[in-house]
Protein backbone atom coordinates (compact mmCIF):
# COMPACT_ATOMS: atom_id res chain seq x y z
CA UNK A 1 0.00 0.00 0.00
CA UNK A 2 2.84 2.35 0.86
CA UNK A 3 4.49 2.04 -2.53
CA UNK A 4 1.23 2.87 -4.20
CA UNK A 5 1.00 6.07 -2.17
CA UNK A 6 4.60 7.15 -2.65
CA UNK A 7 5.15 6.40 -6.29
CA UNK A 8 1.89 7.39 -7.89
CA UNK A 9 0.71 9.23 -9.82
CA UNK A 10 3.02 8.63 -12.75
CA UNK A 11 1.39 10.66 -15.47
CA UNK A 12 4.53 10.63 -17.62
CA UNK A 13 3.64 7.09 -18.63
CA UNK A 14 0.41 8.30 -20.16
CA UNK A 15 1.23 11.75 -21.46
CA UNK A 16 3.43 10.25 -24.19
CA UNK A 17 1.05 10.42 -27.16
CA UNK A 18 -2.38 12.01 -27.47
CA UNK A 19 -5.12 9.82 -28.88
CA UNK A 20 -6.72 10.31 -32.28
CA UNK A 21 -10.01 12.19 -31.99
CA UNK A 22 -12.98 9.86 -31.67
CA UNK A 23 -16.61 9.86 -30.62
CA UNK A 24 -18.86 7.27 -29.05
CA UNK A 25 -22.50 7.71 -30.05
CA UNK A 26 -25.26 5.87 -28.23
CA UNK A 27 -28.73 6.33 -29.68
CA UNK A 28 -32.00 5.15 -28.11
CA UNK A 29 -30.22 2.15 -26.66
CA UNK A 30 -32.30 -0.61 -25.08
CA UNK A 31 -30.88 -3.87 -23.72
CA UNK A 32 -32.68 -7.04 -22.65
CA UNK A 33 -31.46 -9.40 -19.99
CA UNK A 34 -33.29 -12.60 -19.20
CA UNK A 35 -36.19 -11.59 -21.44
CA UNK A 36 -36.68 -8.31 -19.58
CA UNK A 37 -35.90 -4.84 -20.87
CA UNK A 38 -33.31 -3.65 -18.34
CA UNK A 39 -32.35 -0.32 -19.85
CA UNK A 40 -34.20 1.69 -22.43
CA UNK A 41 -33.91 4.99 -24.25
CA UNK A 42 -30.29 5.76 -23.42
CA UNK A 43 -28.81 8.58 -25.49
CA UNK A 44 -25.19 9.44 -24.97
CA UNK A 45 -22.50 11.19 -26.95
CA UNK A 46 -18.98 11.23 -25.66
CA UNK A 47 -15.79 12.47 -27.26
CA UNK A 48 -12.11 12.39 -26.38
CA UNK A 49 -11.29 14.19 -23.12
CA UNK A 50 -14.76 13.65 -21.65
CA UNK A 51 -15.89 11.51 -18.76
CA UNK A 52 -19.37 10.27 -17.94
CA UNK A 53 -20.22 8.87 -14.54
CA UNK A 54 -23.19 6.51 -14.67
CA UNK A 55 -25.02 6.55 -11.36
CA UNK A 56 -28.19 5.01 -10.01
CA UNK A 57 -29.44 2.47 -7.49
CA UNK A 58 -28.55 -1.23 -7.56
CA UNK A 59 -30.07 -3.22 -10.39
CA UNK A 60 -30.95 -0.20 -12.47
CA UNK A 61 -28.76 -1.36 -15.36
CA UNK A 62 -25.39 0.37 -14.92
CA UNK A 63 -23.42 -2.81 -15.60
CA UNK A 64 -25.75 -3.77 -18.43
CA UNK A 65 -25.15 -0.40 -20.07
CA UNK A 66 -21.38 -0.79 -19.82
CA UNK A 67 -21.53 -4.35 -21.15
CA UNK A 68 -23.57 -3.11 -24.08
CA UNK A 69 -21.02 -0.36 -24.76
CA UNK A 70 -18.23 -2.97 -24.61
CA UNK A 71 -20.09 -5.12 -27.13
CA UNK A 72 -20.73 -7.93 -24.63
CA UNK A 73 -24.51 -7.56 -24.75
CA UNK A 74 -26.28 -6.98 -28.02
CA UNK A 75 -28.63 -4.01 -28.09
CA UNK A 76 -32.30 -4.99 -28.37
CA UNK A 77 -33.02 -1.62 -29.94
CA UNK A 78 -30.93 1.44 -30.75
CA UNK A 79 -27.24 1.50 -31.55
CA UNK A 80 -23.76 1.97 -30.14
CA UNK A 81 -21.31 3.46 -32.60
CA UNK A 82 -17.64 4.28 -32.27
CA UNK A 83 -16.57 6.91 -34.75
CA UNK A 84 -12.88 7.38 -35.50
CA UNK A 85 -10.45 7.16 -38.38
CA UNK A 86 -9.79 3.57 -39.34
CA UNK A 87 -12.82 2.17 -37.55
CA UNK A 88 -15.03 0.89 -40.32
CA UNK A 89 -17.34 -1.62 -38.70
CA UNK A 90 -18.60 -2.59 -35.29
CA UNK A 91 -16.19 -5.51 -34.93
CA UNK A 92 -13.23 -3.17 -34.74
CA UNK A 93 -14.62 -1.18 -31.81
CA UNK A 94 -13.14 -3.73 -29.45
CA UNK A 95 -9.63 -2.65 -30.38
CA UNK A 96 -10.34 0.82 -28.97
CA UNK A 97 -11.89 0.07 -25.61
CA UNK A 98 -10.76 -1.11 -22.23
CA UNK A 99 -13.37 -2.85 -20.10
CA UNK A 100 -13.03 -3.31 -16.36
CA UNK A 101 -15.82 -5.52 -15.08
CA UNK A 102 -16.72 -6.78 -11.63
CA UNK A 103 -14.22 -9.56 -12.05
CA UNK A 104 -10.54 -8.86 -12.50
CA UNK A 105 -9.56 -11.55 -15.04
CA UNK A 106 -6.58 -12.49 -12.88
CA UNK A 107 -5.44 -16.11 -13.00
CA UNK A 108 -4.35 -17.32 -9.54
CA UNK A 109 -1.97 -19.92 -10.98
CA UNK A 110 0.05 -17.35 -12.95
CA UNK A 111 2.42 -14.86 -11.40
CA UNK A 112 1.52 -11.19 -11.22
CA UNK A 113 3.78 -10.28 -14.15
CA UNK A 114 2.67 -13.30 -16.22
CA UNK A 115 -0.93 -12.19 -15.80
CA UNK A 116 -0.19 -8.68 -17.01
CA UNK A 117 2.19 -9.85 -19.73
CA UNK A 118 -0.51 -12.06 -21.21
CA UNK A 119 -3.05 -9.25 -21.44
CA UNK A 120 -0.41 -6.89 -22.81
CA UNK A 121 0.46 -9.35 -25.59
CA UNK A 122 -3.12 -10.38 -26.18
CA UNK A 123 -4.63 -6.91 -26.33
CA UNK A 124 -1.66 -5.47 -28.21
CA UNK A 125 0.56 -3.32 -26.02
CA UNK A 126 2.01 -1.02 -28.68
CA UNK A 127 2.55 2.40 -27.19
CA UNK A 128 1.66 1.29 -23.69
CA UNK A 129 3.96 1.09 -20.71
CA UNK A 130 6.17 -1.95 -20.18
CA UNK A 131 4.97 -4.63 -17.80
CA UNK A 132 7.45 -3.47 -15.17
CA UNK A 133 6.48 0.19 -15.46
CA UNK A 134 2.77 -0.63 -15.31
CA UNK A 135 3.23 -2.83 -12.24
CA UNK A 136 5.37 -0.15 -10.64
CA UNK A 137 2.74 2.51 -11.14
CA UNK A 138 0.12 0.42 -9.31
CA UNK A 139 2.60 -0.55 -6.61
CA UNK A 140 2.85 -4.24 -7.46
CA UNK A 141 6.37 -4.40 -8.86
CA UNK A 142 7.77 -6.00 -5.70
CA UNK A 143 5.18 -8.77 -6.01
CA UNK A 144 5.80 -9.36 -9.74
CA UNK A 145 7.09 -12.93 -9.29
CA UNK A 146 4.41 -13.92 -6.78
CA UNK A 147 1.54 -16.18 -7.91
CA UNK A 148 -1.56 -14.00 -8.14
CA UNK A 149 -3.38 -16.39 -5.81
CA UNK A 150 -1.68 -14.63 -2.91
CA UNK A 151 -2.95 -11.16 -3.81
CA UNK A 152 -5.65 -9.45 -1.77
CA UNK A 153 -8.85 -8.29 -3.46
CA UNK A 154 -7.54 -4.73 -3.66
CA UNK A 155 -4.21 -5.86 -5.10
CA UNK A 156 -6.02 -7.95 -7.73
CA UNK A 157 -8.02 -4.87 -8.66
CA UNK A 158 -4.80 -2.88 -9.02
CA UNK A 159 -3.37 -5.62 -11.24
CA UNK A 160 -6.46 -5.28 -13.43
CA UNK A 161 -5.94 -1.52 -13.51
CA UNK A 162 -2.29 -2.06 -14.53
CA UNK A 163 -3.73 -3.50 -17.77
CA UNK A 164 -5.01 -0.01 -18.58
CA UNK A 165 -1.50 1.39 -18.28
CA UNK A 166 0.25 -1.40 -20.18
CA UNK A 167 -2.20 -1.29 -23.10
CA UNK A 168 -3.24 2.06 -24.52
CA UNK A 169 -6.88 2.29 -25.51
CA UNK A 170 -8.79 5.56 -25.95
CA UNK A 171 -12.12 4.59 -24.36
CA UNK A 172 -12.25 3.20 -20.84
CA UNK A 173 -15.39 1.47 -19.60
CA UNK A 174 -15.13 1.05 -15.85
CA UNK A 175 -17.67 -0.91 -13.82
CA UNK A 176 -17.33 -0.03 -10.13
CA UNK A 177 -13.61 0.67 -10.61
CA UNK A 178 -13.05 1.57 -6.97
CA UNK A 179 -14.45 -1.70 -5.61
CA UNK A 180 -12.05 -3.21 -3.04
CA UNK A 181 -9.65 -0.26 -3.34
CA UNK A 182 -8.51 1.64 -0.26
CA UNK A 183 -8.60 5.45 -0.09
CA UNK A 184 -5.03 5.93 -1.32
CA UNK A 185 -5.49 3.54 -4.25
CA UNK A 186 -8.76 5.22 -5.09
CA UNK A 187 -7.05 8.61 -5.23
CA UNK A 188 -4.34 7.17 -7.47
CA UNK A 189 -6.98 5.72 -9.77
CA UNK A 190 -8.64 9.12 -10.04
CA UNK A 191 -5.24 10.62 -10.94
CA UNK A 192 -4.82 7.95 -13.59
CA UNK A 193 -8.26 8.69 -14.99
CA UNK A 194 -7.54 12.43 -15.05
CA UNK A 195 -4.27 11.79 -16.92
CA UNK A 196 -6.17 9.62 -19.40
CA UNK A 197 -8.65 12.44 -20.06
CA UNK A 198 -5.78 14.89 -20.58
CA UNK A 199 -4.32 12.78 -23.37
CA UNK A 200 -7.63 12.81 -25.23
CA UNK A 201 -9.07 9.60 -23.87
CA UNK A 202 -12.64 9.17 -22.68
CA UNK A 203 -14.14 7.36 -19.70
CA UNK A 204 -17.55 5.92 -18.95
CA UNK A 205 -17.62 4.76 -15.33
CA UNK A 206 -20.47 3.13 -13.46
CA UNK A 207 -20.25 3.82 -9.77
CA UNK A 208 -22.36 4.66 -6.80
CA UNK A 209 -19.46 6.44 -5.15
CA UNK A 210 -18.70 10.07 -5.82
CA UNK A 211 -15.43 9.89 -7.75
CA UNK A 212 -13.76 13.26 -7.53
CA UNK A 213 -13.13 13.67 -11.23
CA UNK A 214 -13.13 17.27 -12.38
CA UNK A 215 -15.41 18.07 -15.29
CA UNK A 216 -17.17 14.72 -15.38
CA UNK A 217 -20.75 14.61 -16.54
CA UNK A 218 -23.28 12.46 -14.75
CA UNK A 219 -25.79 10.11 -16.33
CA UNK A 220 -28.34 9.07 -13.77
CA UNK A 221 -30.30 5.91 -14.52
CA UNK A 222 -33.72 5.86 -12.88
CA UNK A 223 -35.61 2.68 -12.09
CA UNK A 224 -38.85 4.12 -13.47
CA UNK A 225 -37.48 3.99 -17.01
CA UNK A 226 -37.72 0.22 -17.05
CA UNK A 227 -40.44 -1.23 -19.20
CA UNK B 1 4.59 -12.10 -28.73
CA UNK B 2 1.61 -12.18 -31.05
CA UNK B 3 -1.82 -12.28 -29.37
CA UNK B 4 -2.64 -15.83 -30.43
CA UNK B 5 0.81 -17.14 -29.45
CA UNK B 6 0.42 -15.41 -26.08
CA UNK B 7 -2.92 -17.14 -25.58
CA UNK B 8 -1.44 -20.53 -26.50
CA UNK B 9 1.47 -20.14 -24.08
CA UNK B 10 -0.87 -18.96 -21.31
CA UNK B 11 -3.19 -21.95 -21.78
CA UNK B 12 -0.25 -24.37 -21.62
CA UNK B 13 1.12 -22.66 -18.50
CA UNK B 14 -2.25 -22.86 -16.78
CA UNK B 15 -2.60 -26.52 -17.76
CA UNK B 16 0.66 -27.55 -16.12
CA UNK B 17 0.35 -25.35 -13.02
CA UNK B 18 -1.59 -26.14 -9.86
CA UNK B 19 -5.26 -26.68 -10.65
CA UNK B 20 -4.51 -27.32 -14.33
CA UNK B 21 -5.77 -30.48 -15.97
CA UNK B 22 -2.75 -31.70 -17.92
CA UNK B 23 -1.69 -34.53 -15.59
CA UNK B 24 -5.20 -35.41 -14.44
CA UNK B 25 -6.19 -36.68 -17.88
CA UNK B 26 -3.23 -39.04 -18.22
CA UNK B 27 -3.63 -40.37 -14.67
CA UNK B 28 -7.32 -40.99 -15.28
CA UNK B 29 -6.43 -42.73 -18.54
CA UNK B 30 -3.98 -44.95 -16.68
CA UNK B 31 -6.58 -45.84 -14.04
CA UNK B 32 -9.33 -46.65 -16.56
CA UNK B 33 -7.11 -48.79 -18.78
CA UNK B 34 -5.64 -50.60 -15.78
CA UNK B 35 -9.10 -51.43 -14.51
CA UNK B 36 -10.00 -53.44 -17.62
CA UNK B 37 -7.55 -56.35 -17.11
CA UNK B 38 -8.84 -56.71 -13.55
CA UNK B 39 -12.41 -56.90 -14.80
CA UNK B 40 -11.78 -59.14 -17.81
CA UNK B 41 -9.30 -61.46 -16.16
CA UNK B 42 -5.94 -62.84 -17.31
CA UNK B 43 -7.11 -64.00 -20.74
CA UNK B 44 -4.31 -62.51 -22.85
CA UNK B 45 -5.95 -63.31 -26.20
CA UNK B 46 -9.15 -61.60 -25.19
CA UNK B 47 -7.26 -58.61 -23.76
CA UNK B 48 -5.16 -58.13 -26.87
CA UNK B 49 -8.26 -58.40 -29.06
CA UNK B 50 -10.06 -55.78 -26.95
CA UNK B 51 -6.92 -53.63 -26.59
CA UNK B 52 -7.65 -50.95 -29.21
CA UNK B 53 -11.22 -50.55 -27.95
CA UNK B 54 -10.05 -50.21 -24.34
CA UNK B 55 -7.41 -47.63 -25.23
CA UNK B 56 -9.95 -45.67 -27.28
CA UNK B 57 -12.66 -45.68 -24.63
CA UNK B 58 -10.09 -44.63 -22.03
CA UNK B 59 -8.95 -41.78 -24.28
CA UNK B 60 -12.54 -40.70 -24.90
CA UNK B 61 -13.37 -40.57 -21.18
CA UNK B 62 -10.08 -38.88 -20.27
CA UNK B 63 -10.67 -36.24 -22.95
CA UNK B 64 -14.15 -35.47 -21.67
CA UNK B 65 -12.87 -35.25 -18.10
CA UNK B 66 -10.96 -31.99 -18.53
CA UNK B 67 -13.18 -30.27 -21.06
CA UNK B 68 -15.69 -28.68 -18.69
CA UNK B 69 -13.06 -26.16 -17.53
CA UNK B 70 -12.10 -25.17 -21.09
CA UNK B 71 -14.13 -21.95 -21.00
CA UNK B 72 -15.69 -22.05 -17.54
CA UNK B 73 -12.53 -20.91 -15.74
CA UNK B 74 -12.17 -17.91 -18.06
CA UNK B 75 -15.84 -17.10 -17.66
CA UNK B 76 -15.69 -17.25 -13.88
CA UNK B 77 -12.85 -14.76 -13.53
CA UNK B 78 -14.01 -12.40 -16.27
CA UNK B 79 -11.22 -13.21 -18.75
CA UNK B 80 -13.75 -14.47 -21.30
CA UNK B 81 -15.49 -11.08 -21.23
CA UNK B 82 -12.21 -9.35 -22.06
CA UNK B 83 -11.44 -11.83 -24.83
CA UNK B 84 -14.85 -11.32 -26.44
CA UNK B 85 -14.69 -7.55 -25.96
CA UNK B 86 -11.18 -7.41 -27.41
CA UNK B 87 -12.66 -7.50 -30.89
CA UNK B 88 -10.49 -10.40 -31.99
CA UNK B 89 -12.13 -13.21 -33.91
CA UNK B 90 -13.70 -15.49 -31.32
CA UNK B 91 -13.48 -18.41 -33.75
CA UNK B 92 -9.69 -18.02 -33.91
CA UNK B 93 -9.47 -17.82 -30.13
CA UNK B 94 -11.48 -21.04 -29.87
CA UNK B 95 -9.10 -22.79 -32.28
CA UNK B 96 -6.07 -21.65 -30.26
CA UNK B 97 -7.64 -22.63 -26.94
CA UNK B 98 -8.64 -26.04 -28.29
CA UNK B 99 -5.16 -26.55 -29.80
CA UNK B 100 -3.53 -25.70 -26.47
CA UNK B 101 -5.98 -27.92 -24.60
CA UNK B 102 -5.26 -30.82 -26.93
CA UNK B 103 -1.50 -30.29 -26.57
CA UNK B 104 -1.83 -30.37 -22.79
CA UNK B 105 -4.39 -33.19 -22.41
CA UNK B 106 -4.79 -35.06 -25.73
CA UNK B 107 -1.18 -35.44 -26.81
CA UNK B 108 -0.12 -37.02 -23.47
CA UNK B 109 -2.81 -39.66 -24.00
CA UNK B 110 -1.36 -40.52 -27.41
CA UNK B 111 2.13 -40.71 -25.91
CA UNK B 112 0.93 -42.86 -22.99
CA UNK B 113 -0.97 -45.31 -25.23
CA UNK B 114 2.03 -47.49 -26.27
CA UNK B 115 3.00 -48.00 -22.62
CA UNK B 116 -0.54 -48.88 -21.62
CA UNK B 117 -0.75 -51.31 -24.56
CA UNK B 118 1.81 -53.46 -22.70
CA UNK B 119 -0.78 -54.01 -19.95
CA UNK B 120 -3.19 -55.29 -22.57
CA UNK B 121 -0.76 -57.67 -24.29
CA UNK B 122 -1.24 -55.92 -27.62
CA UNK B 123 0.96 -56.87 -30.61
CA UNK B 124 3.32 -54.20 -31.91
CA UNK B 125 1.53 -53.56 -35.20
CA UNK B 126 -1.84 -53.12 -33.49
CA UNK B 127 -0.23 -50.81 -30.92
CA UNK B 128 1.25 -48.63 -33.67
CA UNK B 129 -2.06 -48.55 -35.50
CA UNK B 130 -3.89 -47.57 -32.30
CA UNK B 131 -1.43 -44.78 -31.60
CA UNK B 132 -1.84 -43.52 -35.17
CA UNK B 133 -5.63 -43.49 -34.92
CA UNK B 134 -5.48 -41.79 -31.51
CA UNK B 135 -3.16 -39.14 -32.92
CA UNK B 136 -5.58 -38.22 -35.70
CA UNK B 137 -8.78 -38.97 -33.78
CA UNK B 138 -8.36 -37.32 -30.36
CA UNK B 139 -8.34 -33.78 -31.86
CA UNK B 140 -11.87 -34.53 -33.09
CA UNK B 141 -12.90 -35.47 -29.53
CA UNK B 142 -11.47 -32.22 -28.14
CA UNK B 143 -13.08 -30.17 -30.91
CA UNK B 144 -16.49 -31.76 -30.38
CA UNK B 145 -16.09 -31.36 -26.64
CA UNK B 146 -15.37 -27.65 -27.12
CA UNK B 147 -18.88 -27.21 -28.55
CA UNK B 148 -20.30 -28.84 -25.42
CA UNK B 149 -18.04 -26.70 -23.22
CA UNK B 150 -19.27 -23.58 -25.02
CA UNK B 151 -22.90 -24.59 -24.59
CA UNK B 152 -22.56 -25.36 -20.89
CA UNK B 153 -20.33 -22.40 -20.04
CA UNK B 154 -23.09 -20.41 -18.37
CA UNK B 155 -24.34 -23.35 -16.29
CA UNK B 156 -23.08 -24.02 -12.82
CA UNK B 157 -22.16 -27.69 -12.60
CA UNK B 158 -22.32 -28.00 -16.37
CA UNK B 159 -19.53 -30.56 -16.14
CA UNK B 160 -21.95 -33.46 -15.94
CA UNK B 161 -24.10 -32.28 -18.80
CA UNK B 162 -21.15 -31.94 -21.14
CA UNK B 163 -20.36 -35.68 -21.62
CA UNK B 164 -24.05 -36.39 -22.15
CA UNK B 165 -24.15 -33.75 -24.90
CA UNK B 166 -20.87 -34.72 -26.52
CA UNK B 167 -20.66 -38.52 -26.29
CA UNK B 168 -23.27 -39.32 -28.98
CA UNK B 169 -21.36 -37.15 -31.46
CA UNK B 170 -18.07 -38.79 -30.52
CA UNK B 171 -19.37 -42.26 -31.36
CA UNK B 172 -18.42 -42.14 -35.09
CA UNK B 173 -14.84 -41.21 -34.16
CA UNK B 174 -14.77 -44.16 -31.77
CA UNK B 175 -16.18 -46.54 -34.38
CA UNK B 176 -13.72 -45.68 -37.14
CA UNK B 177 -10.75 -45.25 -34.83
CA UNK B 178 -11.21 -48.67 -33.25
CA UNK B 179 -12.11 -50.24 -36.61
CA UNK B 180 -8.85 -49.04 -38.17
CA UNK B 181 -6.71 -50.18 -35.24
CA UNK B 182 -8.41 -53.58 -34.95
CA UNK B 183 -8.27 -54.23 -38.69
CA UNK B 184 -4.46 -54.35 -38.66
CA UNK B 185 -4.43 -57.65 -36.76
CA UNK B 186 -6.46 -59.43 -39.45
CA UNK B 187 -5.90 -57.59 -42.70
CA UNK B 188 -3.41 -54.69 -42.84
CA UNK B 189 -5.02 -53.46 -46.06
CA UNK B 190 -8.29 -52.83 -44.23
CA UNK B 191 -6.59 -50.15 -42.09
CA UNK B 192 -6.68 -47.44 -44.70
CA UNK B 193 -10.39 -46.76 -45.14
CA UNK B 194 -11.47 -46.41 -41.50
CA UNK B 195 -8.26 -44.48 -40.77
CA UNK B 196 -9.01 -41.97 -43.50
CA UNK B 197 -12.58 -41.68 -42.24
CA UNK B 198 -11.20 -40.84 -38.78
CA UNK B 199 -9.07 -38.14 -40.39
CA UNK B 200 -12.13 -36.89 -42.24
CA UNK B 201 -14.09 -36.68 -38.98
CA UNK B 202 -11.31 -34.62 -37.40
CA UNK B 203 -11.20 -32.28 -40.39
CA UNK B 204 -14.98 -31.88 -40.33
CA UNK B 205 -14.87 -31.13 -36.61
CA UNK B 206 -12.09 -28.59 -37.23
CA UNK B 207 -14.32 -26.78 -39.68
CA UNK B 208 -17.52 -26.85 -37.61
CA UNK B 209 -16.38 -26.65 -34.01
CA UNK B 210 -14.85 -23.14 -33.90
CA UNK B 211 -17.94 -21.59 -35.48
CA UNK B 212 -20.40 -23.52 -33.30
CA UNK B 213 -18.37 -22.96 -30.13
CA UNK B 214 -17.98 -19.23 -30.75
CA UNK B 215 -21.73 -18.90 -31.36
CA UNK B 216 -22.45 -20.81 -28.14
CA UNK B 217 -20.05 -18.60 -26.18
CA UNK B 218 -21.57 -15.38 -27.51
CA UNK B 219 -25.01 -16.58 -26.45
CA UNK B 220 -23.74 -17.70 -23.08
CA UNK B 221 -22.35 -14.27 -22.26
CA UNK B 222 -25.58 -12.34 -22.69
Amino acid sequence: MLYWEKRTPKPEILVSLPFQPFRLLVEALGVDRGGRRVIEGIDLAIAGGEAVLVTGPNGVGKSTLLRALAGLSRPAIGSVRFLADGVADADEVGRHIHYLGHRDAVKPALTVSENLMFWRDFLGGDGGASVEAALDSVGLLDLAALPAAYLSAGQRRRLAIARFIAVRRPLWLLDEPTAALDAASEASLVDLMAAHLQTGGAIVAATHLAIGLAGARSLRLVAGEMA
Amino acid sequence: MSPLAALYVRELRLAVRIGGGAMMGVLFYLIVVTAFPFAIGPDLNLLSRLGPAILWIGALLATLLGLDRLFEADRDDGALDLMVASGRSLELLVIVKVAAHWTATGLPLVIAAPFLSLLLAMPVDVTLATVATLLVGTPALTLLGAIGAGLTVSLRRGGLLLPILVLPFAVPVLIFGVAAATAVAYDPAAFRTPFLLTVALTLTATAISPIATAAALRNGLD
